[in-house]
């Protein structure tokens, strides 16, 4: 017994500092991307969640310029994307995807320019990989703290507004109709998603925290229908993923090609995916609906959308 | 500028151009741009794949993104769409992680996969691009009529026999294509700017499609020649000039569009809501 514990926990995990601060920071962006992403997905706003993401390298890699935490830099140029694209309308559904496209665009060539500054004025070129994909073994207890704001902002947004956020998701005409007002909450859960992003892009990657906001969320749909679970749900399996990726990047250390650790990043995105792919094996229809299909096509299925 | 390897650049460059224009318009058309957005993003993985193995990298950019486009067709098919191009996105961005990290490039290549590079094209490089080019184009054009009609009108697509999902699949391929001829030019993350910034310029100029694919080559053909010329002088990165003419040209219809439709509403100021003005109401609302 304690020998297949000590295979799978390779010595030294749980003391060695970068690895917990790693489980700790990498658990608080699984748990708020979970919980935030059952907004997002509920929305269909993947595509703006992804976007928010790519921005926000530009903000990672203006930090490495100024030379303070990317924390902040992913977390400020998020939320300003974020209330960017609100502006240009990514609430409606009709040419939303082009809007935020365009705003993807252009802050992605923003990220090229500072990224190429960062390389010609510093002559460190490391940035470019630290900032797309993460870097979860380095992160300080001090960053960690930042994180740890961060995390507590979103998660209050999300419960302040829990009820709201979850009748404008599933019908904005009667939610107006109620008096919520639609756009204030709309643009609001934007900004939580904007700090969700910031924290995975810290830990797995700017480009590849989409696999966290929506990865989880889109499985826990899978398996239960009600809000509130689905909410639970989606929050533990993302925490699954990354604190197994964390230790499956710890012990690879051992494996093909020795002596050389697979990228955190990788292995927490192929569990999520693996995760995805196994509950849709395992629910063929997700619950709740006569046939499963009509309800998973619902937002296409908008008028206003097949039109665009 | 016009001397040497310069001339390589510019005809590259040009042909990318072309594809990009014209296949964007049908992304605009379609409001697929999550789909082009999600499909060069993860064919990088296919390059970082290549160089690991010791193949040409655009062996490596096609085979990733026609099976990105197959896996978004299929699970597309099971799932969410959005939900799925998300997930095959990242799924191929991480294996682009993984094979970085297993192989030696250095940090500059990567950045160039990411953000392009148009100045280092040598002269050999041009043959593959133009054959891929001309692949894609001709693809277009084979398929013209039944993708514009599942566009535009699905349920009379339907009604006259068009397949909506083979449509899907096709147009997914011939996105791969002209994805992983674009990707060393422009760099993975900024084709797509290429892709919608002309072209949702363009729809907003013209309602007839032939002459809005026309004026969106000729809008693309700008962007990345007076990016080029730009990067030329400036030393900057060329994705970043492409990113922002984009969101330019993008601008820039929006306001015609508007302009356009003010004059439309001023012209039939006669009774008879127009259809558009409801369905615009509509839209603001959700």
């Amino acid at each position: 017994m304690n020998s297949v514990l000590q295979a799978i926990f390779e010595p030294g995990f749980f003391t060695s500092f970068p690895v917990r601060m790693a489980l700790l920071a990498g658990g608080m962006a699984a748990l708020v991307s979970g919980i935030v992403g059952t907004f997002t997905v509920l929305r269909g706003q993947s595509y703006a969640g992804h976007a928010l993401a790519d921005i926000s390298v530009t903000g990672g890699a203006a930090s490495y310029l100024a030379g303070i935490t990317p924390l902040w830099g992913f977390a400020g140029v998020g939320v300003a994307a974020a209330a960017a694209m609100d502006l240009i309308g990514v609430q409606r559904r009709r040419g939303r995807d082009l809007a935020t496209g365009v705003v993807r665009g252009a802050g992605l060539g923003l990220a090229a320019l500072f990224l190429y500054w960062g390389a010609t004025t510093t002559s460190t070129t490391g940035a470019t990989v630290t900032v797309l994909f993460g870097s979860i073994f380095t992160i300080s207890a001090a960053t960690a703290a930042v994180a740890a704001v961060f995390a507590v902002i979103a998660l209050g947004i999300v419960a302040v507004l829990y009820r709201p956020l979850l009748l404008g998701s599933a019908s904005p005409d009667l939610a107006f109709a109620r008096g919520i007002p639609v756009r204030a909450t709309g643009a609001l859960c934007l900004v939580a998603m904007a700090l969700a992003v910031s924290l995975s892009a810290l830990t797995i990657g700017a480009i590849l925290s989409t696999a966290l906001l929506v990865g989880p969320a889109a499985t826990a749909m899978r398996l239960t229908s009600k809000p509130g679970l689905t909410v639970a749900l989606s929050a533990v399996i993302g925490l699954a993923a990354t604190w197994i990726g964390v230790l499956l990047a710890y012990d690879s250390y051992y494996w093909p090609p020795t002596h050389h650790g697979w990228p955190v990043s990788f292995l927490v995105v192929a569990l999520v995916v693996l995760f995805y792919l196994l509950a849709q094996f395992v629910v063929p229809h997700p619950p709740g609906t006569r046939r499963g299909r009509d309800a998973t096509r619902l937002p296409a299925a908008l008028p206003s959308e097949a039109g665009a | 500028m016009l001397s040497g390897f310069m001339v390589n650049a510019w005809v590259v460059a040009g042909i990318v151009a072309v594809v990009a224009g014209a296949v964007g318009f049908f992304v605009v058309l379609r409001g697929s741009a999550f789909v082009a957005d999600a499909l060069p993003t993860g064919a990088f993985a296919g390059a970082a794949g290549a160089s690991l193995i010791g193949v040409s990298p655009l062996v490596g950019l096609g085979v990733f993104s026609v099976l990105g486009a197959l896996g978004i067709g299929w699970l597309g098919r099971r799932s969410r769409h959005d939900v799925a191009t998300a997930l095959a996105l990242v799924m191929m961005l991480g294996l682009g992680a993984l094979f970085l990290s297993f192989s030696s490039q250095y940090a500059p290549e990567i950045y160039s996969l990411l953000f392009g590079e148009v100045l280092g094209i040598s002269s050999n490089e041009i043959a593959p691009v133009a054959v891929l080019g001309a692949v894609t184009v001709a693809a277009l054009i084979l398929i013209y009529r039944p993708l514009l009609l599942a566009s535009v009108m699905p349920a009379l697509g339907e009604a006259r026999g068009v397949r909506a999902a083979r449509v899907e699949t096709l147009f997914l391929v011939v996105l791969a294509l002209a994805t992983s001829m674009a990707l060393p030019v422009v760099g993975a993350l900024l084709i797509f700017s290429l892709m919608i910034g002309p072209p949702a310029a363009a729809r907003s100029f013209t309602d007839r499609p032939a002459v809005a694919i026309g004026l969106s080559v000729l809008l693309a053909l700008g962007t990345v020649w007076a990016a080029i010329a730009a990067s030329y002088q400036t030393n900057w990165p060329v994705g970043f000039f492409v990113g922002a003419l984009s969101a330019v040209w993008y601008a820039v219809g929006r306001m015609a569009a508007a302009w356009r439709r003010n004059r439309r509403q001023a012209r039939a100021a006669a009774p008879g809501e127009p259809a558009e003005h409801g369905l615009l109401a509509a839209s603001v609302r959700v």
